[in-house]
C-alpha cells in the first residue's frame, strides 16, 4: 500500500534525483582524479591549459594525530587533511570545477568540515562539509578567481584556532586558463614550484616549564586554549615540523631556474626572505589579476592567506628561505633551506680578500701618534 | 703536506712528587672531592685534521692534515662530567647553577667559561691540575671516532658555491644522535683508548682558540689571527663556539650541523703526576711490562 507519506518522500527524492542528474548534464564536463601529494611538492599540472573547463576531484581525509613537531621530541595532537602540514596543494585553472569528498573516520573523536577560501558562499563550503567521524560529505564548486587560496577547517567556536593552530589548513592554486603573467603581460613560466605552509603551534607547558603530552586531543584542548589566548607561539615552522626542509629534505633548484614558492599562513603575518636571492616576481596577496611586483628582498604574507612568489637562481650554494622575524626563524622554527646547482659566477660575486688580519696603516698610526 | 707539531712539554722535577704525596694525603679527608675516573693515553704520533680557518694565496682551502706528536703521557676523564660531579662545583658556588636533574648524566648546557670554572675549582679542591684538552688532545684520545670534516678531492674548491654545497652534503651525510637528551654514561660505547661516549649526543669544549693560517707552497701554515673568544668544539662534528654559548642552535641562515648538547670533560696536566707516571712506566720497563 502506498500511504502518502511515502508518496511525499518518494517525490522528493527522485526530484532530488532528477535535480542532481539534470546538473551533472548540465555541467557535462570531463572528470579527473587528481592524486595529491604531501608539500613541497605539488601534484602535476599544466601552466597553460587549451583545453575547456573540467571537474577535478579530490579526496581530503582528516587525521587527528598526534606528531613529533622538533628535534627535541615535543609531541602534539595534530589534525591535519591526507596526514601532511600543510595539507595537500591543489591545482587547477580558472572556472575548472572542484569536487572534494570531505571523510572524517570513524577512528577520529571530533567533527571536522573545510572552508575554501577559493569558493563563494556557505561559509566557503563550512556549512555543507560538518561531518561526524564516520561520516563523509561531498562539495562541489567554481573557481572562479585566480590565485593562490587558503583552506582549513572551521568547526565553530574555539575548535576553529585550536584545529587550525593543529595544522588543518592547505591552499588551491587556481591558475589563468592562459598561464601566468608578467605586469606586461608575457607569460611566466616556472620551472619548477615549491609549496611552504608555516605552522605555529602553542604547546602547554607544566610548571617547570617542560612541554606536556595528552592521552587524547581532548585532554589537551583546555591547555592548548590557554596557550593560544597568550597569542605567543612556542613553534613556527614549515611543513609542520622543525628542519622538515634542511639537509636531505632541504628544496632543489639550478642556476638559471624559476622557481615558483607558495607560502601559507592561516593564523599570523609573515615575511618571508631568501638570503642571497630575490623575489623576482611576488604576488603577495596571491592573487594572479594583480600584476606582480618585481625584484623584491622581502615579501609579506597575510595571516589567511597564501602569497606566491617566482625567483630566479644566478648562483650555485645553499640559500635559505626563512621568515625574516629571525627569531620565529632560528629560535622557533620558520626556514629552509635551498640546494641550488650550477657554475659559480665571478661577476656577480667574488671574495677579494679572504677574512684575514687588519692591516696596519703605518702612516696614519704615525699621524696619529704626532 | 704534513706538518711536525709537538704538543709534549719538558719532563718536571723529581722532586714535584712531594707534591702528590701531599695531595693524596689530603684527600683522606671525609669532605673531599674525589680524583675523576682518568684514562691513560700514552705518547705517540697521530694524524690530525688541523682546526681553524685557511687560505692558500687569498683562496679558502680546506685544513692540512698534520702530523701531531704527543710527547709525553696524558690523563683524559674516563666520562664526560656528570651532574652529580658537577654539581658539587655549583653547590660550593663556585659554578653557575644547572636545571639538570638526573646525577648520572653528561652536564650539558655548559659554556666554555663555565667548563673552565669547573676545571679551576676541580683543581683547588684535588691539589691536582685539571684543564680542557687542547684541541690536538681530543682528537688524539677520539682516536677512530674522531671525525675528519674535510672535503674529499679537490676539483670543487675553486667554485664558492659547490664548496658550499659540498659541505652541506658532507653534513647531511653524517649520522645525527637518534636522541637529544643526555643518555647514563656509557650508553655511547667505549673507544679503543678506553674513553666512554665519545661523539655520542654531547659535544664538547676544547681549550682551543679559533685561528685563520694562511698556508704558504710548501703547506706551513702560519697563523695570521686568532680569536680565543670561540673555542674549538668537538664530538660527532667539529664545530667553533663562542666561549659563552651553552646551547647552540642550527637554523636560519647558517649552513651546518646543530650540536646537540654542549658538556665537556677535562685532562689532568700537572708535572707531579707526570713523574709519577713516567716513574710508573720507567719501572714497568725494567720489569718487562707493557706499559
Amino acid at each position: 500500500m502506498v500511504t502518502r507519506r511515502t508518496v511525499l518522500t518518494g517525490g522528493v527524492t527522485a526530484a532530488a534525483f532528477l535535480g542532481a542528474s539534470a546538473w551533472a548534464e548540465e555541467l557535462n564536463l570531463p572528470r579527473v582524479k587528481l592524486d595529491l601529494v604531501a608539500p613541497p611538492f605539488v601534484h602535476p599540472h599544466e601552466q597553460v591549459t587549451k583545453a575547456g573547463p573540467k571537474i577535478y576531484e579530490v579526496t581530503l581525509t582528516v587525521h587527528e594525530e598526534q606528531r613529533v613537531i622538533d628535534n627535541d621530541g615535543t609531541k602534539v595532537w595534530a589534525m591535519n587533511f591526507n596526514g601532511s602540514i600543510p595539507a595537500p596543494m591543489i591545482v587547477v585553472h580558472q572556472d575548472d570545477y572542484l569536487e572534494v569528498t570531505l571523510v572524517n573516520p570513524e577512528t577520529n573523536t571530533m567533527p571536522h568540515n573545510i572552508d575554501f577560501h577559493s569558493a563563494t558562499g556557505a561559509m566557503g563550503g563550512g556549512d555543507l562539509t560538518l561531518i561526524s567521524p564516520g561520516e563523509q560529505a561531498t562539495l562541489r564548486f567554481k573557481a572562479t578567481h585566480a590565485g593562490v587560496f587558503l583552506y582549513h577547517c572551521i568547526p565553530g567556536g574555539d575548535m576553529i584556532p585550536w584545529h587550525i593552530a593543529s595544522g588543518m589548513s592547505g591552499c588551491m592554486m587556481v591558475l589563468p586558463r592562459d598561464g601566468i603573467k608578467d605586469g606586461a603581460g608575457r607569460p611566466l613560466h616556472y620551472d619548477k614550484i615549491y609549496y611552504v605552509g608555516e605552522q605555529d603551534f602553542y604547546v602547554p607547558k607544566d610548571k617547570d616549564g617542560k612541554y606536556k603530552t595528552y592521552d587524547t586531543p581532548g585532554d589537551a584542548f583546555s591547555d592548548t586554549i590557554e596557550a593560544l589566548r597568550t597569542l605567543t607561539p612556542t613553534h613556527i615552522v614549515f611543513e609542520g615540523k622543525v628542519d622538515s626542509l634542511t639537509g636531505k629534505s632541504a628544496m632543489k633548484a639550478n642556476v638559471n631556474d624559476l622557481v615558483m614558492f607558495v607560502h601559507t599562513q592561516a593564523d599570523r603575518d609573515t615575511r618571508i626572505h631568501i638570503v642571497g636571492g630575490f623575489g623576482d616576481y611576488v604576488w603577495e596577496t596571491g592573487k594572479f589579476s594583480n600584476p606582480p611586483q618585481t625584484n623584491l628582498e622581502t615579501w609579506a604574507i597575510h595571516a589567511g592567506s597564501a602569497g606566491a612568489a617566482m625567483s630566479k637562481f644566478h648562483q650555485p650554494g645553499v640559500y635559505a628561505y626563512v621568515n625574516h622575524d629571525m627569531t620565529e626563524a632560528v629560535e622557533l622554527g620558520a626556514f629552509a633551506h635551498i640546494e641550488v646547482e650550477g657554475k659559480w659566477d665571478d661577476d656577480l660575486m667574488k671574495q677579494v680578500n679572504a677574512p684575514g688580519p687588519i692591516p696596519v696603516d703605518l702612516a696614519k698610526h704615525a699621524e696619529i701618534l704626532k | 703536506m704534513r706538518i711536525a707539531r709537538n704538543i709534549g712539554l719538558p719532563m718536571a722535577a723529581i722532586i714535584a712528587i712531594s707534591a702528590v704525596a701531599l695531595a693524596n694525603g689530603m684527600a683522606l679527608e671525609a669532605e673531599r672531592v674525589p680524583v675523576p675516573d682518568l684514562v691513560d693515553l700514552h705518547p705517540g704520533a697521530f694524524a690530525y685534521r688541523a682546526s681553524g680557518g685557511f687560505t692558500r694565496d687569498g683562496k679558502p682551502e680546506e685544513a692540512p692534515l698534520v702530523t701531531v706528536t704527543v710527547s709525553r703521557p696524558l690523563a683524559m676523564m674516563k666520562h664526560q662530567v656528570t651532574v652529580a660531579e658537577y654539581r658539587r662545583c655549583t653547590d660550593a658556588g663556585a659554578c653557575p647553577k644547572i636545571a639538570q636533574t638526573r646525577p648520572d648524566r653528561p652536564v650539558v648546557k655548559i659554556s666554555w667559561q663555565d667548563a673552565h670554572a669547573y676545571a679551576s675549582w676541580l683543581s683547588r679542591e684535588t691539589g691536582l691540575q685539571f684543564r680542557l684538552p687542547t684541541d690536538e688532545e681530543w682528537a688524539f684520545g677520539a682516536g677512530e671516532k674522531f671525525r675528519d670534516d674535510v672535503l674529499p678531492g679537490g676539483a670543487e674548491r675553486a667554485d664558492p658555491g659547490r664548496r658550499v654545497l659540498a659541505h652541506y652534503e658532507l653534513d647531511v651525510a653524517t649520522d645525527r644522535p637518534a636522541d637529544q637528551e643526555p643518555q647514563p654514561v656509557g650508553s655511547f660505547g667505549e673507544n679503543r683508548n678506553g674513553l666512554l661516549d665519545i661523539s655520542g649526543n654531547v659535544w664538547e669544549w676544547t681549550d682551543t682558540c679559533y685561528a685563520r693560517n694562511a698556508l704558504d707552497a710548501r703547506d706551513d701554515a702560519g697563523p695570521t689571527s686568532k680569536n680565543c673568544f670561540v673555542r674549538v668544539v668537538e664530538g660527532r662534528h667539529r664545530t667553533y663556539l663562542s666561549d659563552f654559548v651553552r646551547t647552540a642552535r642550527g637554523g636560519g641562515c647558517s649552513v651546518g650541523i646543530p650540536v646537540s648538547n654542549l658538556g665537556f670533560r677535562l685532562v689532568r696536566d700537572d708535572d707531579p703526576w707526570r713523574t709519577l707516571r713516567s716513574v710508573v712506566e720507567w719501572a714497568q720497563q725494567l720489569a718487562g711490562l707493557d706499559a
